[in-house]
């Protein structure tokens, strides 16, 4: 059992780290409050690679695996959940579900534009009516002749407005519940198809969030992602590789909330003396770095697996579950510790307290996941 | 065009907080972060710029032991061509002088047209490029902040002079250039690059390799050795301010202006 990084994987984590200090830290509140999309960002991912870790070379990817995939996530998180998020829905929701479930003429057509981030994808499985009951879809699809025909909502879908293709699911046999729904591509500019209301967020405000609609968007019948029928238990299997990612987005806010809050723990002197002198505010600290560790194994485990070929689906929750919790106490006691300044937009502890909790919700909300591990650790 | 371009690994200034050793001659070097010398990642990048538009091909080399190997791959992930390590025991504890003689070395092995250091290592004293260029009897400038290729076997240079003037100088190739950063934007390491030098072999060169006598190397041939290494103490020329980031500025401005260095 090995518990260090590769060289490599060192190499890029450092890569990371440099691009997410120079490039990002700077902009972060500038991003934040009106909630900026950092395009501009976002395409030099591309440039370096970053926007397509997972996918082969010959597909115009990094030719990397989820470790490296989550080690990317977890150091432009540091510094920014937002960006973090942005390139896990594009990565492992989006073009992910292409790869694993597309076939080659489609992996060869969508994965090397998105891989260097000429495209920036999206990936459609919420509605108003069906959030954690995924399966409860309403958005339909009817085949007429050589396309399909697509009607409905989605909601709360990361890069809605700035796809230039979004991954959607929908109903192609009502009679057959989560058998009876099938996955789509439909590309920008497809008559029909638009994004609809962005939503104004509590966090991660510079990631984009918005409604998918489509009225009677008519796309080739070839944009059948996947077997008919197939596409639900499809995105079950793309979720299991996303929810290691949006554990590596908590991982990465968990780090940079406790990093903050150590280096204001030996600046800030009250009584005399710096206050992580203080056995309450050094014990905060050594929970936060026990827990955070806990949550990197449990991640890198997930991630490891998942590159050994193995089925995640228990280990993806629990890394999910786990690390988002654990992002949301140690966002928590930063602000905390850093007492009323933490309160103030000044220091970067309110925006991970804002930004951490979207990761108990998305991709499966904490009891969605205890939901998912029950199921496993049951099953026989 | 064969260019060379000596890189060091050093400690991350923005990464670490720096701490003196318990015996108070070197910092504490446990759990360092290390990265590549900024000044030496700018030469870099001009190195892959020359190439890149006047042909020609890059290697790097850094004095050092297997861990500084490191910065060998991020460089070559950044688009240099090869990667050399000069590594032996007999280097060890090696003054200035010591660092040049073996870079030396290497470059007499070798056909470098032109060779490139950073301007200093952000824990040295900017001697190697100037000290290699005298063993190499090839001409040297240093503080250089642009290159362009002329015809003949010429570059022409230039260098920022104090008070924000520019010299420009035309000098002949072969030779040994000092780097400032500013001179280019280097790029960032890509996850190809990355990957494509992972699993590159790194030529390694001992004293035997090169024809170093040992003796003139390492702590054996060092005439400068470091006796102490202290951080100020605080008191009269040495004043820490305190407070948040807002108040240290407000602080620094008021120091300025006490002092007469704004108005
Ligand atoms: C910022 C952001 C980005 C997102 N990005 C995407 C995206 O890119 N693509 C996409 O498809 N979706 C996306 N989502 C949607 C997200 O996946 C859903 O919000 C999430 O799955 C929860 O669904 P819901 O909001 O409808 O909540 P509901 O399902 O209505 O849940 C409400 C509460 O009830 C609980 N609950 C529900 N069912 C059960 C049960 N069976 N047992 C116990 N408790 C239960 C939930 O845990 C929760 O506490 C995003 C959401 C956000 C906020």
């Amino acid at each position: 059992m090995d518990f260090q990084l590769s060289d490599e994987q060192l190499q890029l984590k450092k890569t990371v780290r440099e691009f997410a200090e120079r490039e990002i830290a700077p902009n972060v509140m500038k991003w934040d409050e009106p909630g900026t999309f950092p395009l501009e960002t976002i395409k030099e991912l591309g440039k370096l690679g970053l926007m397509g870790t997972i996918f082969p070379t010959e597909y115009g990817g990094a030719g990397m695996g989820y470790v490296e995939y989550v080690t990317a996530i977890e150091e432009l998180s540091r510094v920014d959940g937002s960006v973090g998020i942005i390139v896990a829905a594009h990565t492992s929701l989006c073009s992910n579900h292409i790869f694993v479930a597309g076939n080659e003429d489609q992996r060869r057509k969508y994965i090397p534009q998105l891989a260097s981030g000429e495209f920036i994808g999206a990936w459609g499985l919420t509605e108003p009516g069906a959030g954690s009951d995924a399966g409860g879809a309403r958005c339909s699809a009817v085949r007429r002749r050589n396309t399909w025909v697509l009607n409905g909502t989605k909601t709360f879908i990361t890069n809605g407005h700035y796809s230039d293709l979004a991954v959607v699911v929908a109903v192609t046999d009502k009679t057959a519940h989560t058998h009876g729904l099938s996955a789509f591509v439909v590309e920008k500019g497809t008559k029909g198809f638009r994004s609809g209301k962005k939503e104004n967020k509590l966090g991660l405000r510079a990631s984009d969030t918005s409604e998918l609609i489509f009225e009677d968007c008519e796309i080739p019948a070839e944009n059948l992602l996947g077997h008919e029928g197939e596409g639900f238990i499809d995105a079950m299997k793309v979720l299991d590789g996303g929810r290691i990612s949006i554990a590596a987005l908590g991982l990465g806010m968990a780090q940079g909330a406790y990093e903050s809050a150590l280096n204001y723990s030996k600046e800030r002197k009250q009584f005399g003396k710096p206050i992580s002198d203080f056995q309450a505010i050094a014990f905060k600290l050594a929970d936060m770095a026990t827990e955070i560790d806990a949550a990197r194994l449990l991640t890198h485990r997930a991630a490891a697996m998942k590159d050994a070929g193995m089925k995640t689906t228990l280990e993806s929750s629990m890394a999910k579950l786990y690390t988002s919790e654990v992002a949301v106490r140690c966002a928590n006691e930063c602000v905390q510790i850093h007492g009323g300044y933490g309160f103030i937009k000044d220091y970067p502890a309110e925006k991970f307290y804002r930004d951490v909790k979207l990761c108990t919700i998305g991709e499966g909300t904490s009891e969605i996941q205890r939901l998912v591990i029950a199921r496993q650790i049951l099953k026989d | 065009m064969e260019i060379l371009v000596c890189v060091r690994r050093v400690p991350d200034t923005s990464e670490n907080e720096i701490q003196l050793s318990s015996a108070g001659n070197d910092i504490e070097r446990d759990d360092l972060v290390y990265s590549v010398n900024e000044p030496d990642n700018y030469a870099v990048e001009e190195a892959i710029q020359i190439a890149a538009n006047a042909g020609g091909n890059v290697t790097v080399v850094t004095v050092g032991s297997e861990e500084d190997e490191e910065v060998l791959r991020r460089e070559m992930a950044m688009g240099a061509n090869q990667g050399v390590l000069l590594s032996d025991d007999a280097f060890a504890g090696s003054d200035g002088k010591g660092i040049a003689t073996i870079l030396k070395a290497l470059v007499q092995k070798g056909h470098y047209d032109l060779v490139l250091t950073g301007t200093q290592a952000e824990d040295g004293g900017a001697q190697v490029g100037g000290m290699l260029a005298a063993l190499l009897d090839y001409p040297f400038a240093s503080l250089v902040n642009a290159i362009t290729v002329l015809d003949g076997g010429k570059l022409k240079i230039s260098r920022e002079i104090e008070g924000g003037n520019r010299e420009m100088s035309e000098i002949d190739l072969p030779c040994v250039l000092s780097i400032q950063t500013g001179i280019n934007e280097p790029r960032y390491v890509g996850m190809r690059g990355i990957r494509q030098v992972a699993s590159v072999e790194i030529p390694t060169f001992g004293t035997s390799d090169l024809g170093v006598d040992p003796a003139s190397v390492g702590t054996a041939g060092a005439k400068v050795k470091r006796t102490d290494y202290f951080m100020p103490v605080l008191g009269k020329g040495a004043e820490i301010l305190q407070g948040s980031q807002e108040e240290i500025i407000d602080q620094l401005i008021e120091l300025m202006k006490a002092k007469g260095g704004l108005n």
